[in-house]
């Protein structure tokens, strides 16, 4: 065995480990999309789907059955706002269509953009939990002292685990920054400060 | 290894026993709680039964060791086998453990199923971490409050407070307001955090469970016996962790009826104190007492902070400026530094009071802020 | 190789004069290696100061000496400096110093990245350390690193982002090394079979290396950018998750655990046959389990991860997957019992440091097993239980073997014995004062105490006492170390080529001290010098 043959050898490992390395760097990033991919097969993090109106009432469904849906509210301290479910719970069939309501208003003097951000628990019901329009699809501004009531329309799906007899749908509103007065002039709305 | 060195490694753990012994004495805790839930008192023997195998395995393994140490050395002209594998031995040692495994994994998974499977619940609370403080929601009463670290603690905790932890009564576990919750009733609790993680805990309901801002966890007990249970948070949430403890009051539901009646009558009592006009020496003295639960940590008990991250109050611009902009800088927070907002935390009176306080023993202006003035600053 | 065992201190013996030529410029694994030992010492000296200052915070309750804030920065920077400024780099000095010799190599395959690979490391720690001098001070959110915590650190996040970035360039480059020098340096007849086991540990050890240091390069990537640039990976503001940085973190962060544990395993290996004067029982099967358990790593990193709310099929699969690490690593435990049975066992230190690693390891283990069990970690999980177990699996494990692993190689390094009554004190005042320092941590965290806590309740007093007392003194026998390797360094009785009577191996074959450059050239390796040659 020359040096030489050596040489060459540990020319080839090197490549190949470093082509490793370089794959698993990459592949930390890889698992961000993965995650989500992931989560929404097992519903791992309670991040809920989204589908179009068309996609719901497909399937028959049991008309007597009933599942509670218990509605939250968080507003992240750094967000000058009030925000709050119409009703605490909702008994639904599921495999019907609903609607609800969210209450927001603005505390402030100044336009502010929040950005809802749902979850459920138990995590494994977000899979069975279908929004079709939802305040948290967007960034909301509300301009100052501006009240809204904001609709959910959902559908939760007759697939639904026999053993999940309650749910709870949570918004979290975060700010998303306030108008600075030229934007306000521009009259830019809820797209003003997205990242 | 002489004998000699043996007998003196001896006497030295006799006298490891002499050190421990009292301390044994003094009852303290070295198991787990049995709790006072199903589940708490599930985790218990399942805790025993795993930690049980352990001890025997540990026997057989470790009795092994020492007779061959005893025995299998040269000092003793033993010869030296030449053995250097056994398929036969080494599959039942494979195949043991995996039985023992096995056997480990039935009750786990028993115990694991049940927990996370709340069924028929009775009532909803939700619970939100802050840094430093616990805030728990009586969803299908309309009513919550903060829970914050005592502040008979918190004065001890300081570190020049010269006040010995041994005197102050549950030491760094006590709060201002407890969890009251009824007992033999299923509770479902919901838990989310504004702006870290943290991790809700109290040992005797036998589970702990991470709040994360944006989303929601979910966790359910059934307490068993009434008493007070005290926890901490469990994830390193800042530099406050340490202080963020969790008492649960568990009572009858009788009392939990009234308690909620008499929570929600000081709803309204606490409307009226933002209406009300009050006297200086009261917010003087409110002031003082919400500064020291819920500023002294960071700004110090004399308001000197800790720059630079807690600026001192003493003579500070901010203090001693516009009033407007001080209760600003309390209601909305400093974004992007460490200054949080009190506004969705405390009540207008409470608000009014600190700032009074503050501006009067820190800003040497003699001020009064009413809680009407708190409601008037709207976020700029 | 016969050159090398016939003529004492050969004429390849020639070191490179002056300290920049010798030291700063060199490429001689040797001189490689006892860079990186002496590094980790250090490191392990520095982490070790800060943690004897949190034993001293908590010998009482109440704050005495640190702010809460400073005592958040010191248990982060003691785990990010006994990880990875100490353990890790400590086996990739022995792996530096004894592989080459172990197979027949001259030296490592890429000399050059070898000297680049230590000292980066000098400047890793160096940025790391610097930010306690900075405003707003240390890292203060715990080795994890979890957002959005971390996100509220100063300016150091971008050093500590940095620093890891360094520790993992050097930790890849030490890695793929290895990886070079096994597959393609070994002496014609060192077939894989054949190899000691600290080589095998060490070859799957840098495979795992160069296959998690970029995930966590990652994980730390996207902190750097959500901290700096805006983004949100982690941040659930816009639309990010914190929990998925908690499950690239230990997807990199359990196969870590291994990285730490697995060397340890293979020096013990090396160690008891040789003074049980017996081969070492299950060659093969060792080998498999090594594998096995490296393998089994990828797959239980959200055992670190039970209480964030995981659907009940994800608690099951993680906690099964993670009990059966417990079989390999029996295994493992039963074979070093069985090569002591029958053997003719003498009690030097390095066997003596061994046989303290298999009891207490698998005290740590047995606490593996119950924290394996989810339920049951709803209680376990972020308490004193878990700080002793990984104690009890890093010191009484890792460190342990590293001590063990000196003491053995020592004589080699030196060409002097070391003080084998110092080496006795040194081994019992260590011995017992780490049980007492983290033995009592068990029932803390049973009776509720959390972690990273400056302060705690009163009914915690005793036992932390206790453990305060048993830190100090651990802390301070190992200046006994120091002393006893400086003072072997500079003379002693002179030691043989074999050392110790039992011990088999191509290192033993070169003379004491190794000359500066061992093998020439590619002598045909002779299965009776093998620990595992022909008997299998």
């Amino acid at each position: 065995m020359s040096q030489r043959h050596v040489d060459k050898k540990a020319r080839k490992t090197i490549g190949v480990t470093l082509g490793v390395t370089v794959l698993m760097f990459g592949f930390a990033f890889a698992l961000v999309p993965l995650y989500n991919v992931f989560c929404e097969i097992t519903g791992i993090n309670g991040k809920t789907g989204r589908v179009s109106a068309s996609e719901v009432n497909q399937r028959d469904f049991d008309p007597n059955r009933t599942v509670v849906v218990q509605f939250d509210g968080t507003v992240n301290s750094a967000l000058p706002w009030q925000f709050h479910p119409r009703q605490v719970s909702m008994e639904v069939v599921p495999g019907k269509l609903y609607t609800t309501e969210f209450f927001a208003k603005n505390l402030a003097d100044r336009p502010v953009v929040g950005q809802a951000v749902p979850s459920v628990a138990p995590g494994e019901a977000s899979l069975y939990f279908n929004k079709t329009e939802c305040f948290c699809f967007t960034e909301q501004t509300l301009q100052p002292h501006e009240e809204v009531w904001m609709p959910v329309t959902f559908r939760v799906s007759p697939d639904l685990p026999e053993d999940v007899h309650v749910m709870t749908l949570s918004y979290t509103f975060f700010n998303k920054g306030g108008l600075t007065p030229a934007q306000e002039k521009a009259g830019q709305g809820s797209h003003a400060t997205g990242r | 290894m002489t004998t000699h060195r043996i007998r003196s490694a001896f006497y030295f753990l006799i006298f490891l026993m002499a050190v421990w012994l009292p301390a044994a004495q003094a009852e303290l805790a070295l198991n787990l709680s049995e709790g006072v839930t199903e589940f708490s008192r599930d985790v218990y023997q399942l805790h025993m039964i795993v930690l049980w195998i352990c001890v025997a395995i540990g026997v057989v393994v470790f009795g092994a060791m020492i007779y061959s140490i005893a025995k299998h050395r040269k000092s003793k002209g033993n010869k030296p086998a030449q053995f250097s594998h056994s398929t036969k031995a080494e599959v039942i040692w494979t195949i043991i453990p995996i039985i023992i495994l096995i056997v480990m994994a039935f009750p786990a998974t028993r115990v694991l199923i049940k927990m996370e499977d709340p069924k028929d619940m009775d009532m909803t609370i939700k619970i939100t971490g802050y840094q430093w403080k616990w805030r728990y929601d009586y969803l299908d009463e309309g009513f919550g409050f903060l829970s914050t670290l005592d502040r008979k603690s918190n004065l001890a905790r300081q570190p020049d407070s010269g006040i010995d932890p041994e005197t102050v009564p549950n030491y760094l576990l006590d709060v201002d307001n407890p969890l009251v919750v009824p007992v033999n009733t299923k509770i479902r609790f919901l838990l989310t955090a504004d702006d870290v993680i943290h991790s809700w805990w109290v040992p005797a309901l036998g589970w702990k469970r991470d709040a994360i801002p944006g989303f929601i966890n979910q966790a359910w007990t059934e307490i068993l016996k009434p008493g007070v249970y005290r926890g901490q948070c469990a994830e390193l949430c800042g530099k406050d962790h340490g202080f963020m403890p969790v008492v649960v009051k568990a009572v009858s539901k009788e009392e939990y009826r009234q308690w909620v009646a008499q929570m929600k009558g000081e709803q309204v009592q606490q409307a009226k104190m933002d209406q009300k006009t009050w006297s200086k020496a009261d917010l003087m003295a409110k002031g003082q007492e919400i500064f020291e639960t819920q500023c002294a940590s960071c700004h110090q008990k004399n308001g000197q902070g800790m720059p630079p991250a807690f600026p001192s109050l003493v003579d500070s611009a901010t203090v001693k400026g516009s009033l407007e902009g001080l209760i600003h800088t309390v209601k909305f927070g400093r974004p992007g530094t460490a200054m949080s907002a009190f506004g969705n935390i405390l009540t207008d009176s409470d608000l009014a009071a600190v700032v009074t306080y503050v501006r009067n023993a820190f800003g040497q202006r003699d001020d009064t802020v009413q809680p009407q003035d708190v409601a008037a600053v709207t976020q700029s | 190789m016969s050159h090398a065992t016939t003529h004492e201190h050969d004429h390849h013996d020639e070191k490179p004069k002056g300290f920049v030529k010798r030291w700063l410029l060199t490429t001689n694994h040797k001189d490689i290696g006892t860079l990186y030992l002496i590094f980790a010492l250090i490191m392990f000296f520095i982490g070790g100061a800060m943690a004897l200052i949190i034993r001293l915070e908590l010998f009482q309750p109440g704050l005495q000496f640190v702010q809460p804030d400073f005592f958040n920065q010191l248990t982060t920077v003691h785990a990010l400096a006994m990880i990875f400024g100490a353990v890790m780099p400590a086996f990739v000095g022995l792996a530096n110093w004894m592989i080459p010799m172990m197979i027949g190599a001259p030296d490592m395959a890429l000399p050059r990245m070898n000297n680049w690979s230590f000292w980066i490391m000098p400047f890793a720690f160096a940025i790391l350390l610097s930010t306690f001098f900075m405003d707003g001070g240390a890292p203060a959110a715990g080795w994890t690193m979890y957002p959005p915590l971390v996100l509220q650190g100063g300016k150091n996040v971008a050093f500590m982002v940095f620093a890891i970035h360094l520790m993992g360039i050097s930790s890849i480059m030490g890695a793929i090394n290895i990886i070079a020098t096994v597959l393609n340096m070994r002496a014609p007849g060192m077939d894989f079979l054949k190899m000691p086991l600290f080589v095998w540990t060490w070859l799957i050890t840098a495979f795992l290396l160069i296959a998690v240091m970029p995930v966590l390069a990652g994980a730390v990537t996207m902190i750097l950018t959500d901290h700096y640039f805006g983004t949100s990976f982690f941040n659930a503001a816009g639309g990010g998750d914190p929990v998925l940085y908690q499950h690239i973190f230990w997807f990199f962060g359990h196969p870590e655990v291994y990285i730490l544990i697995l060397p340890a395993f293979g020096v013990i290996s090396e160690i008891i046959p040789a003074f049980a004067r017996k081969p070492l029982f299950g060659y093969t099967a060792m080998v498999y389990a090594t594998a096995s358990i490296a393998f089994l790593s990828f797959i239980v990193w959200a055992h670190h991860m039970f209480t964030v709310g995981m659907p009940l099929g994800g608690e099951l699969f993680f906690m099964y997957a993670t009990m059966l690490i417990a079989i390999p690593t029996g295994v493992k435990i039963f074979n070093w019992v069985s090569t002591m049975w029958q053997g003719a066992m003498t009690f030097e230190a390095p066997m003596l440091w061994a046989i303290a690693f298999v009891v207490l390891f698998t005290i740590g283990g047995f606490s593996g097993i119950m924290l394996a069990i989810a339920p049951a970690d709803f209680q376990y999980h972020d308490t004193y239980f878990v700080v002793a177990h990984f104690h009890y699996v890093l010191v009484t494990g890792a460190v342990f073997a590293i001590i063990a692993a000196v003491y053995y190689w020592l004589p080699k390094w030196t060409g002097h014995m070391y003080d084998e009554k110092l080496a006795k004190w040194h081994f019992w005042l260590s011995v017992i004062s780490v049980n007492v320092l983290f033995f009592p941590q068990h029932f803390l965290g049973l009776a509720g105490m959390p972690r990273r806590i400056p302060d705690y309740a009163t009914q915690f007093v005793e036992f932390n006492m206790i453990s305060s007392i048993g830190a100090f003194v651990f802390g301070f026998s190992q200046l006994l170390f120091v002393y006893l390797v400086w003072k072997t360094a500079k003379g002693g009785e002179k030691a043989s080529s074999r050392v110790w009577k039992g011990a088999k191996g191509l290192e033993w074959t070169v003379p004491s001290p190794a000359p500066h450059h061992t093998f020439q050239d590619n002598a045909p390796v002779n299965d009776a010098d093998l620990a595992h040659g022909s008997a299998h």
